[in-house]
């Protein structure tokens, strides 16, 4: 799987709080949750934002609550793919739990510049930054976790255990 | 190699002999928590597996205390629909409001979480529980809504940080000032995928509610836990609280940890976090001239009996500057009769200050307590993201409920002392 987009790029230490403020979880519909992403860190965001783009961001991105209502608002907004410095530990699980593709690359986060044009295969890990002409090489997956993201998602992964009746 | 204390009740829990830091792993859960925002997103997903049912109705726990008593039509269709959910499935352990409490102060006071329990919760300061020596820790809707049906999780085995508290704290220095300190020097990704585990005789100092104030925050590090060893303090909270069985679990003497630090509690000294991040810390002495307009005591960090005492400690016989709004809220019905049977509301009432029922509210700028734009708060919460407490122009600074009270009667943040 790949995907191509524009970037958005933020900085360090982006929070579950300004990716989608507290005051909208009243709701989880992924639409509604959508139009108030990064609202308080970034008010152009849901303006800007087109299906595909990539967000790029520095260190503990998606710190904070563990509400899984800042990835779906993330990939409901169309965003395809957050390559980060680091992660925060609860938001990885969430993104890759809910299917939204996150990679963890430091030279990646560091080179990439807000508006570049970037292209992303997450079966071998490679960026290519086609503004810049650079190649960045994150590391790929352990098996468990592509087996996860390969079923579709833990809840489908669950759901083929189950009917192995391994349940 | 030797295990540390998380590596030895994670490799119990998935039925090996032993594990070792990276490794990827299936483990049993004894307790799957959720509450009013995270268990509809759960409620939907588990239905996708269609099981039909969970995996053990004594081992989940529901608590709709982020938006309740319900703030508005939707939160009450939302806790509608997991109280539904609760009956139909005969889960033993849901809150309604009047036993609700802060989830985090419920849980153990209820006795459902004791030392040796792996603990999952779709909340982030579900860490809190290492306090008594379990493993526990946050995890999003999902994976609240596979263990429900499976009893059954997945963890990387954490690597893990070492603190050896030693020395006595002084009398205004409390579990919330020390883990302030700690995050100040270790930074907010300090820990980040990592264990925090507390050891060292400076425990002998501190009290069950301190250390649930520390391991509550070790998530404000990125840490993936934060354990305390346990010791009588810890048993004795649990005996007189629970009758589920525990298991000790000690670290191995040449258990392997990235970091160790040091920390002489008797050097500490009260300590704020500033605005926007919880490492943004200054002790009382540098803080300078910060006008406030709010003070909030309570949450699933210094809710509890101990800081209604100290507050009530230094507001006695005080009133709340004019400028302030004060509000106060214990973090669980018991709490809540414990303080008014000990006058403590007394004491907050005749300051001027507000007492509220149990409630996150404030706390994620749910309710009961918003702040305007260009507003300030001091509280003793755990989080002063850029707009937490309300209008994304308004700060909050986090400190112990001293502070907090101290800084309620004089306008702005001040030292109890
Ligand atoms: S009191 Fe605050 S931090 Fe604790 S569970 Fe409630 S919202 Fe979360």
């Amino acid at each position: 799987m790949n995907v191509r987009g524009k970037v958005i790029k933020y900085g360090d230490n982006i929070d579950t709080d300004v990716i989608i403020p507290a005051r909208y979880l009243n709701t989880s519909d992924p639409a509604e949750l959508a139009k108030h992403c990064m609202e308080d860190l970034d008010k152009d965001f849901v303006n800007k934002v087109q299906p595909g783009d990539i967000v790029v961001a520095g260190k503990n991105f998606g710190c904070g609550s563990s509400r899984e209502h800042a990835p779906i608002a993330l990939k409901a907004s169309g965003v395809s793919c957050v390559i980060a410095d680091t992660f925060a530990r609860i938001f990885y699980r969430n993104s890759i739990n809910i299917g939204l593709p996150i990679v963890e690359c430091p030279e990646a986060a560091n080179d990439i510049e807000d508006g570049d044009e970037v292209w992303v295969d997450f079966d071998t890990g490679t960026i290519v930054n086609h503004t810049k002409g650079s190649t960045y090489k994150a590391a790929p997956f352990p098996d468990f976790l592509q087996e996860l993201i390969s079923s579709g998602g833990l809840i489908e992964y669950v759901k083929k255990q189950a009917q192995g009746g391994a349940l | 190699m030797g295990m540390t204390m998380t590596q030895k009740i994670l490799a119990e829990h998935a039925g090996l002999e032993s594990v070792k830091a990276g490794q990827l792993i299936k483990v049993k859960v004894d307790m799957v928590l959720g509450n009013d925002i995270t268990t509809p997103v759960a409620v939907k997903e588990f239905e996708k597996i269609g099981a039909g049912k969970v995996f053990d109705v004594n081992k989940i726990a529901i608590v709709p205390d982020h938006f309740t008593p319900n703030k508005d039509i939707k939160s009450a269709e939302q806790v509608k629909m997991i109280r539904e959910f609760s009956k139909k499935m005969g889960i033993v352990n849901f809150f309604e409001v009047g036993q609700m409490g802060v989830e985090h102060a419920l849980l153990p006071e209820k006795g459902l979480v004791v030392a040796g329990d792996v603990v999952i919760g779709a909340d982030s300061h579900t860490c809190t529980y290492g306090a008594l020596g379990a493993f526990s820790t946050g995890v999003g809707s999902t994976d609240m809504a596979a263990a429900m049906a499976t009893g059954e999780t997945w963890f990387k085995v954490p690597e893990a940080i070492k603190f050896v508290l030693e020395g006595k704290p002084g009398k205004w220095v409390s579990g919330k000032d020390i883990i302030l300190h700690i995050i100040g020097k270790i930074g907010v990704d300090g820990a980040l995928y990592k264990s925090m585990e507390f050891t060292g005789e400076g425990l002998n100092y501190l009290s069950m509610d301190d250390r649930f104030a520390i391991a509550n925050m070790a998530i404000e590090a990125g840490a993936k836990n934060g354990i305390f060893e346990v010791d009588e303090k810890t048993l004795d909270y649990i005996a007189e609280h629970s009758n589920k069985p525990y298991k000790i679990f000690k670290a191995d003497e040449d258990a392997e940890y990235v970091e160790v630090y040091k920390i002489d509690l008797s050097t500490l000294r009260p300590t704020v976090a500033f605005p926007h991040l919880p490492e943004n810390t200054r002790s009382i002495d540098e803080v300078g001239d910060i006008k406030i307009h709010q003070v909030v005591i309570g949450s699933c960090t210094n809710g509890r009996i101990e800081d209604l005492r100290i507050a009530a400690e230094v507001l006695k016989g005080k009133k709340v500057h004019p400028d302030v709004r004060c509000i106060i809220i214990p973090a669980t019905q018991k709490i809540w009769k414990q303080a008014m049977n000990e006058g403590l509301f007394d004491i907050f009432i005749d300051a001027g200050a507000a007492v509220s029922t149990p409630t996150c509210g404030p706390c994620l700028g749910g309710h009961m307590g918003i702040l305007a734009e260009g507003e300030r708060a001091v509280a003793t919460t755990n989080r002063n993201f850029v707009g937490r407490m309300g209008h994304p122009r308004s700060e909050v600074y986090l400190a112990s409920p001293a502070v907090a009270a101290a800084s309620a009667i004089a306008g702005k943040i001040a030292s109890p002392e």
